[in-house]
């Protein structure tokens, strides 16, 4: 069975130069995706930001950040990864971080620590939130319509009131709706956040407990064909995710060579990875209404 | 030597300035058209790229604003995959200091000065606080003071950060309480570029004790060179040279082959930024009540305007007139000597561009500008998405240049060195 296959860039290089190289080998071997990792208070640029340098300079990776719900605002999480789907064309994603590390809530200001089951709870409603404010335009809801001098119709843009224990949320988003609609949403399986594409530890019990319809890549940091291979022969898992390896291209190589790996043809992340095309909510009980 | 002129270029806004009914006028939202304008501004060796930013869309009478462009992406993101496709334009974004937090927002500037080699800028704004505040956390709360209390202590606090070279900190004061690491090394600029567009009286003290530069609204001569006067004089208090904060007026130009043929291109652009049904939405604007009822080809209302600032008309843009009463007495008055009506009066009073004329008198006009003190240079705002600029960068900037106010090459390896900033 072929395999889709991620890269994690974990570095912290402050050098444009340094991160268009990697992805754009990445991109060149037809990878899949790439994942940018952050964390606040580590030594390292801010990843959305990364993925968005990288955007314009490839054509076929899937750009998936890190970016942290626990201390944000959930509004600008969601302009900001629509924006990189306009940027990338239908290439973003985005890795849900919850941050339970009260020095990283020192950084913010904000409060102090609060007790991981209601982080994760906070996390799932700001993806909520992101979730819904990427379906608050629907695709048509611009119209330039001369005679009766209006640019868009009104009716086709929804406040999403969102009421919840942590925030609320008005909307409607002030970005236009991305080519994917919903960029992809991924997470760490043990995180338990609600998302397409869950990455999960090299351990077949992991795998087994994740429910259907997500999408699942094996972490493997610094894996060899041999033991990707054998992942590849598992039940449910859809990729893996490799990182430190010494020569990628190489490695891409071999597991062509072995008919575990071929490169997608598709041009947006969700088809790479075999999501459905996103429906939009909003669109969808207007059209039952 | 005379003064050299600061040029940047305006992606054009969410408002009745830009022309979308025009079959040139391309997406507000794909990246191509970021690229495009970008691009031109940097063929014509411009300081900088500007982002406006508004976090939530703009509503008239309760309704989302359908008349104007809408939606836009967001600034940082936009302007760091922009560092990928240029290499010398400064790339300036309005962050609201009220909807950020410092190590967060510190820490995507200095990100984006490092990604871009020294280029990043940003413009403080503290727009209103309730109606944007309904898509945040933290929700409204901040009333006009005390919004400029937390933007000085946001820059100061942010300045704080980026001078910890990456280390560790501790920042307590009236507004903020945070400590750690702040993980991010001295970018190429130090500090980036900080522009204020605050016109009230706070807003211009802030920008004299901390900003780079203003962004004003301030474009008639006169009004310009007294503006000028009042933020440089104000300078010398918090031990400022005059050279330490340039005021860059956002402006539009027509262009034409001849005066007459500009002038009446000038006024074909007018009247596609001001339909009937625009007319009486920026009539709206002023007088702060609903006049879905009148004419936009018939006279002006003879009743007053509704002063009640809590509750405006319109929401989500900053606001425009200080003293309602006498601006609508003004335009009453200058209706009636002229003839005109509603939509007539609106194109005049609102949708003027600031220079009209053939390439030649447009660069003697800007270049007067700048060498009698009304402005240091221009933000130029264009009235077409993405191919506005063209015409000033192939036509304009070479006359600057012969003139020997505007540079022939990047000289700075930044944009504050660019900027002539210390
Ligand atoms: C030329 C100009 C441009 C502005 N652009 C923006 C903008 O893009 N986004 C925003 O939220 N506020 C914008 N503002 C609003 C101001 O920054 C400021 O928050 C507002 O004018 C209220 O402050 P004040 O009373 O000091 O003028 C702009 C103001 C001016 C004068």
């Amino acid at each position: 069975m072929t395999l889709r296959l991620a890269v994690a860039l974990t570095g912290g290089s402050f050098d444009s130069r340094h991160w268009i190289d990697q992805v754009r080998q990445a991109d060149d071997l037809g990878l899949d995706l790439a994942t940018f990792d952050d964390a606040f208070g580590r030594h390292g640029p801010d990843a959305v930001q990364v993925a968005a340098l990288v955007a314009p300079v490839t054509r076929h990776v899937g750009l998936v950040p890190v970016a942290t719900t626990t201390h944000t605002e959930p509004f600008h999480l969601s302009t900001a990864l629509a924006t990189l789907d306009h940027i990338s064309k239908g290439r973003a994603g985005w890795q849900v971080r919850v941050s339970t590390d009260p020095a990283e809530a020192d950084l913010l200001g904000r409060r102090g620590v609060v007790k991981p089951a209601e982080l994760i709870a906070e996390a799932n409603d700001a993806v909520e939130v992101v979730r819904r404010l990427w379906d608050s335009w629907e695709d048509d809801a611009i119209i330039k319509d001369v005679a009766t001098g209006r640019f868009i119709d009104r009716s086709k843009l929804h406040y999403i009131d969102f009421v919840g224990e942590h925030f609320a949320v008005k909307g409607p988003s002030i970005v236009p709706r991305s080519p994917q609609g919903q960029p992809v949403v991924a997470a760490l399986a043990a995180d338990e956040v609600d998302a397409d594409l869950l990455f999960v530890e090299p351990d077949p019990d992991a795998v087994r407990r994740i429910e259907p319809g997500r999408k699942v890549f094996v972490d493997l940091p610094g894996a060899s064909a041999d033991q990707i291979q054998t992942w590849s022969e598992i039940s449910g898992v859809d990729g893996v995710r490799v990182s430190e390896v010494p020569d990628i291209s190489d490695l891409v190589v071999e597991l062509q060579r072995r008919g575990l790996f071929q490169p997608s043809a598709q041009k947006t992340l969700r088809a790479r990875l075999g999501l459905p095309v996103a429906v939009n909510r909003y669109a969808r009980e207007a059209s039952v209404a | 030597m005379p003064k050299q002129i600061i040029l940047a270029a305006h992606f054009p806004g969410v408002n009745n300035t830009t022309v979308w009914s025009d079959p040139r006028a391309g997406s507000q939202i794909d990246f191509d058209s970021f690229e495009y304008l970008a691009k031109t501004a940097e063929r014509g060796l411009f300081d900088f790229f500007f982002l406006a930013e508004g976090l939530r869309l703009r509503e008239q009478r309760g309704l989302i604003h359908d008349l104007d462009v809408v939606g836009r992406p967001d600034t940082l993101t936009v302007l760091t995959a922009l560092a990928a496709v240029t290499t010398h334009l400064g790339l300036a974004g309005t962050l609201n200091a009220t909807w950020h937090e410092p190590y967060e927002l510190a820490r995507q500037l200095a990100t984006l000065d490092h990604l871009s080699n020294g280029r990043a800028a940003w413009n403080v704004v503290t727009s209103p606080g309730a109606f944007f505040g309904e898509n945040f956390r933290r929700g409204g709360f901040l009333d006009h003071a005390d919004r400029y209390v937390r933007a000085a202590e946001f820059i100061r606090t942010a300045r704080a950060l980026w001078d910890t070279d990456g280390g560790d900190f501790a920042i307590r004061n009236s507004q903020f309480d945070i400590k750690g690491r702040f993980g991010v090394p001295r970018s190429p600029q130090g500090h980036p570029v900080i522009l204020q567009a605050g016109d009230s009286d706070a807003g211009r003290e802030l920008a004299a004790q901390h900003s780079d530069a203003i962004f004003s609204r301030h474009h008639q001569i006169d009004d310009a060179r007294i503006f000028y006067r009042d933020v440089k004089d104000r300078l010398a208090k918090y031990s400022r040279a005059e050279n330490d904060l340039k005021i860059i007026p956002g402006v539009s130009y027509v262009l034409g082959d001849s005066d007459a043929d500009a002038q009446e291109k000038a006024h074909h652009i007018r009247r596609q930024q001001v339909s009937p049904q625009t007319a009486i939405l920026l009539l709206e604007q002023l007088w702060n009540t609903d006049l879905s009822g009148y004419d936009a080809e018939g006279p002006l209302p003879a009743i007053d305007p509704v002063l009640d600032e809590d509750d405006t008309i319109i929401k989500g843009r900053a606001g425009m007139y200080p003293d309602r009463i006498k601006t609508a007495n003004e335009w009453r008055a200058r209706a009636e000597a002229k003839n005109l009506s509603i939509r007539d009066l609106i194109i005049e009073v609102t949708g003027r561009q600031n220079f009209i004329g053939t390439a030649d008198r447009v660069a003697e006009q800007l270049n007067e500008y700048v060498q009698t003190d009304a402005c240091d240079g221009f933000i130029l705002v264009s009235h077409l998405t993405p191919a506005g600029l063209d015409d000033f960068v192939d036509q304009v900037v070479p006359l600057l240049q012969e003139r020997g106010v505007f540079r022939t090459e990047y000289s700075g390896a930044t944009l504050r060195q660019n900027l002539g900033l210390s």
